[in-house]
C-alpha cells in the first residue's frame, strides 16, 4: 500500500487546499495520471500519480482547506499487491514535500497579540480587515493606480501569468496592457528602461520576480535612479519603485536567497523600505509609488501568505522613515525588519514567560532610518539587538551598532549583539539552512546575553 | 540557399537631396561652428587647470548631432553618453550654462555637481550626458516609451558609440524597443575608436545591421555631411512618427582630438588624422558649398564667425569668473523633498 502525500507546490508553500478528486475510490490508476486538483492563494495545480494501482482509500475529502504539506490524503494498493494493511508510509509522494524545518516556524505562528505600543497611526485601526501580505501589496499599488494615471507595473509575468507570486493578480484586468506589462527576462534592460519612463513624467513599479536578479539592473538603480537628481543639480527626480521579495524564501539556494538591505540602504538618492505586516505593506506601497524619489521597497516570500489586520480606510498610508514599536518593553531593545519582526514578536514572547520585557521596534524603513525611535527606547532599555536576514559584515546590525556608538552610547550598558545569517551563502540542505538564518532561539539567546541572564 | 533579406542598407540618403533652404543651411553652419570653437575653448580651459575630471570633446562629429536634431521637433527628447557638450548646444542649451558646468561653478546646469558628463535640462528636453557606457540606451528607449505612453506626439534621440553598441544593455533595449514600437531613433556615432580600440579589433559585423534581428531597420550614413545626416533623420524619424518602432542610423564619423583630455594618440596616426581632417571636414565643406553655390558670401560667414567667438569667449568668462557652488550645496538634491 502506497500513500499518496499532499504535495508542497512551491519551495514556501506549507498548506492548501484539497480542491478536487479526480478518481474515486476503486479507479485504477496509472503512473502520470491526474489524481486530484489543489489550490493555494497562488495557484491552481494538479497532482499526478506516481505510483500505479488502485485507489483505495480517499483520506482527505474535497473542499478540504488548509491541508497541510506530506498529509496522506490517498491509498493506493499496487496490482500485485494483496489488500493488506497499509505499510510504513512509503516515500513516494506526487511531489518531493520539504520537510517542514524549512520554513521558518515562527513566522507561520500568529504574531503574538502583545499591547503594541500606542502611536499616531492608531487612528487607522478603528476598522481593520483581515488580509494577507500579498492582498495588501496588490491593494496599495492597485489604489495609486486608480489614483494616477501614469502608475504602471512593469516586470517578468506581471500580468498573463498574473505574477509569478500572484502579487500582481488581476492588475491586468482591471488596468489593462498598456499599464501591466509582460517584460522579456531582461533586468538591466527593463530597469533601465522603467528609468527613463520615471525621468520622462511617469511613475514606474518595477517588480523584479526577485531582488536577487535586481543584480543584473544594480548600475540602472544606482548610477542612473538614485544619482541623477543630484548630478543634475535637482532638475531630475526619478520617481519609481523597484519592488520584489528578498531574502531567503525555502529551499531554493544560495543564488536565490540573499538580503539586499545592506546594498541598498547604502546609496544616497535610494529610499529602502522592508515591511512585516500587511499593513506595512500597503500603507507603504502607497507611500514608495507616492514618492517622488526611487524607492527600494524589499518584500519577503514567506510573509506573502501571512495574515494581519489592515486599516480599510481608503486612505489609509503610512509616512517613510517612521519605524513602528510592535510590542513594548523596558529590558531589552529587539530591532528588525520583515520577516525578522516576526522572530523577535516570538522571542520576546518567550522572554516576557522567563521575566524579561523586551521591545520590538518594526524599522519597516532602513533608509532613511528612524533613529529617534530606536535611541528612545534604548534610553529606557539600555540594550540593544538586531536581527535580520542579511550577512553580519557592513549589514544592518553593524549600522544599529554604529547608531548606538554616535547617539546612545552613554545609554548601553551591554555591547550591542547582530543576529544575524551566518557568513556563508544559504545552504540547499534543510538543517544547513535553517542553521545559517536567524531563528528566535538565536534572539532569546542574544537577548540573554546582553541582559546578563542564563 | 536560403537567402537573409536584409533590411538595413548602407545608405538611406536620396541619390540627390533637395538642399535646404539658405536660412536652415546657415543655421548648421552656425551650429556646428559654435561646437567646434566652444570645444577649442573647452579644451584650452582644461589645459589651464579650470576644468578638471574628464573632458571628452566632440570635435570633428559635429555634424552628426547638428543634422540629427534639425529634423526633430519641440517635443522631442534627446539623451546621450558622456561625449555630450555638442549635443547639449545643439539642442539649444545655453554655452554660457555648459561651460559653466564644465569649470564646477554654480552657474553651471547641475550647479556644479555634475561636470562634463551629467548635465541636464528638463526645459530643453536634453536628458543627459551618462557617464556609464550604454547606460543611456534602455533610458533612452525608456523616455521613448514615455512618449508613447503619454501620447505627446514625440521620440527619444538616444545617441551611442560605437564602443556602447557592444554592451548587452544595448540589445536588451534594442528587442523591448521593436517589440513594443517605441518611438526611439537610435544613433550610432562611430567615430571608429572605442576610446583607443578600432572598430575592427572590438566589433565583428557592421553596426548598422545589430538591430537586425529584431527587425529594427539600420542605415549606414555618412556622418562628415550634415546633409546627409539630415536626410537620413528625416527618413528615419518619419518611420518611427508612423508608428513603427525604432530606427537605427550609424553615423560614419571621426573626432580629431583624443578620447578624453589625457589620450595618449599612440592607436592612429597623425597622417590619419590629418587626412580627415583637411578632406572630410563637415564645417570646411559646408562652408565650401555654401561659397561654391553663392548661397553666401566670405564676409557673411566672416560675421558669422566672430558671433560665435563672442558667444564663446563670454561663456568662458562666465564659466570662470560664476562662484564655486555654496557649500551648502554639498547636501541639497540629494533626494526631492516630497
Amino acid at each position: 500500500m502506497v500513500q499518496v502525500l499532499m504535495p508542497a507546490l512551491s519551495p514556501t508553500m506549507t498548506e492548501g487546499k484539497l480542491a478536487k478528486w479526480l478518481k474515486k475510490v476503486g479507479d485504477t490508476v496509472k503512473s502520470g495520471e491526474v489524481l486530484a486538483e489543489i489550490e493555494t492563494d497562488k495557484a491552481t495545480m494538479e497532482v499526478e500519480a506516481v505510483d500505479e494501482g488502485t485507489l483505495t482509500e480517499i483520506l482527505v475529502p474535497e473542499g478540504t482547506e488548509n491541508v497541510a504539506v506530506n498529509t496522506p490524503i490517498a491509498s493506493i494498493r499496487g496490482e500485485d499487491e494483496a489488500a493488506a494493511p497499509a505499510a510504513a508510509p512509503a516515500p513516494a509522494a506526487a511531489a518531493p514535500a520539504p520537510a517542514p524545518v524549512a520554513v521558518a516556524p515562527v513566522a507561520a505562528a500568529p504574531a503574538p497579540k502583545a499591547v503594541p505600543a500606542a502611536s499616531d497611526e492608531d487612528h487607522w485601526y478603528k476598522s481593520t480587515q483581515t488580509m494577507t501580505v500579498r492582498e495588501a501589496l496588490r491593494e496599495g499599488m492597485a489604489a495609486e493606480m486608480r489614483r494616477d494615471e501614469t502608475v504602471l507595473l512593469m516586470g517578468e509575468e506581471v500580468a498573463e501569468y498574473q505574477g509569478a507570486y500572484k502579487i500582481s493578480q488581476g492588475l491586468l484586468q482591471e488596468f489593462g496592457e498598456k499599464r501591466v506589462i509582460d517584460t522579456p527576462i531582461t533586468e538591466h534592460g527593463f530597469a533601465g528602461l522603467a528609468v527613463g519612463a520615471a525621468f520622462g513624467g511617469l511613475r514606474p513599479i518595477v517588480e523584479f520576480m526577485t531582488m536577487n536578479f535586481s543584480m543584473q539592473a544594480i548600475d540602472h538603480i544606482i548610477n542612473s535612479a538614485a544619482k541623477t537628481l543630484y548630478m543634475s543639480g535637482g532638475q531630475m527626480g526619478c520617481p519609481i519603485v523597484f519592488r520584489g521579495p528578498n531574502g531567503a524564501a525555502a529551499r531554493v539556494g544560495a543564488q536565490h536567497s540573499q538580503c539586499y538591505a545592506s546594498w541598498y540602504a547604502h546609496v544616497p538618492g535610494l529610499k529602502v523600505l522592508a515591511p512585516y505586516s500587511a499593513a506595512d505593506a500597503k500603507g507603504l506601497m502607497r507611500a514608495a509609488i507616492r514618492d517622488p524619489n526611487p524607492v527600494v521597497f524589499l518584500e519577503n516570500e514567506i510573509l506573502y501568505g501571512h495574515s494581519f489586520e489592515v486599516p480599510t480606510d481608503p486612505d489609509f498610508i503610512l509616512p517613510i522613515g517612521k519605524a513602528k514599536i510592535e510590542r513594548a518593553g523596558t529590558d531589552v531593545t529587539i530591532v528588525a525588519y520583515s520577516i525578522c519582526v516576526g522572530h523577535a514578536l516570538a522571542a520576546a514572547e518567550k522572554l516576557a514567560a522567563e521575566g524579561i520585557s523586551a521591545e520590538v521596534i518594526n524599522l519597516r524603513s532602513i533608509r532613511p532610518l528612524d533613529i529617534d525611535t530606536i535611541v528612545e527606547s534604548v534610553k529606557k532599555t539600555n540594550r540593544l539587538v538586531s536581527v535580520e536576514e542579511s550577512w553580519p559584515f557592513a549589514g544592518i546590525g553593524s549600522e544599529m551598532a554604529a547608531v548606538m556608538m554616535e547617539h546612545a552610547f552613554d545609554y548601553l550598558d551591554a555591547p550591542v549583539v547582530r543576529v544575524c545569517a551566518k557568513d556563508v551563502p544559504l545552504p540547499y540542505a534543510a538543517n544547513l539552512e535553517k542553521l545559517a538564518l536567524p531563528q528566535p532561539d538565536d534572539v532569546v539567546a542574544a537577548v540573554k546575553s546582553v541582559t546578563y541572564r542564563k | 540557399m536560403a537567402v537573409t533579406k536584409r533590411r538595413s542598407t548602407r545608405t538611406a540618403a536620396p541619390a540627390a537631396p533637395a538642399l535646404p533652404s539658405k536660412d536652415e543651411l546657415i543655421r548648421y553652419y552656425r551650429e556646428m561652428l559654435l561646437i567646434r570653437r566652444f570645444e577649442e575653448k573647452a579644451g584650452q580651459l582644461y589645459g589651464m587647470g579650470l576644468i578638471g575630471g574628464f573632458c571628452h570633446l566632440y570635435i570633428g562629429q559635429e555634424a552628426v548631432v547638428v543634422g540629427i536634431q534639425a529634423a526633430m521637433r519641440e517635443g522631442d527628447s534627446v539623451i546621450t553618453s558622456y561625449r555630450d557638450h555638442g549635443h547639449m548646444l545643439a539642442c539649444g542649451m545655453e554655452s554660457r550654462g555648459v561651460m559653466a558646468e564644465l569649470t564646477g561653478r554654480a552657474g553651471g546646469y547641475s550647479k556644479g555637481k555634475g561636470g562634463s558628463m551629467h548635465m541636464f535640462s528638463r526645459e530643453k528636453r536634453f536628458y543627459g550626458g551618462h557617464g556609464i557606457v550604454a547606460a543611456q540606451v534602455p533610458i533612452g528607449a525608456g523616455l521613448g516609451f514615455a512618449h508613447k505612453y503619454l501620447g505627446d506626439g514625440g521620440l527619444n534621440a538616444c545617441y551611442m558609440g560605437d564602443g556602447a553598441i557592444n554592451q548587452g544593455q544595448v540589445y536588451e533595449t534594442f528587442n523591448m524597443a521593436a517589440l513594443w514600437k517605441l518611438p526611439t531613433l537610435f544613433v550610432i556615432e562611430n567615430n571608429k575608436y572605442a576610446m583607443g580600440t578600432a572598430q575592427a579589433r572590438a566589433s565583428a559585423g557592421e553596426l548598422f545591421e545589430r538591430g537586425s534581428a529584431y527587425g529594427i531597420p539600420g542605415y549606414q550614413v555618412n556622418g562628415m555631411d550634415v546633409l546627409e545626416v539630415k536626410a537620413a533623420a528625416d527618413k528615419a524619424i518619419a518611420h518611427i512618427r508612423a508608428g513603427n518602432g525604432p530606427v537605427i542610423l550609424e553615423m560614419k564619423t571621426y573626432r580629431y582630438r583624443g578620447h578624453s583630455m589625457s589620450d595618449p594618440a599612440k592607436y592612429r596616426t597623425k597622417e590619419e588624422v590629418n587626412k580627415m581632417r583637411s578632406e572630410s571636414d563637415p564645417i570646411d565643406n559646408l562652408k565650401k558649398l555654401l561659397l561654391d553655390q553663392g548661397i553666401t558670401d566670405e564676409e557673411a560667414l566672416k560675421v558669422i564667425d566672430r558671433e560665435v567667438k563672442d558667444i564663446v569667449t563670454d561663456a568662458a568668462e562666465f564659466a570662470t569668473t560664476s562662484p564655486e557652488p555654496d557649500p551648502s550645496e554639498l547636501w541639497t538634491d540629494v533626494l526631492v523633498e516630497a
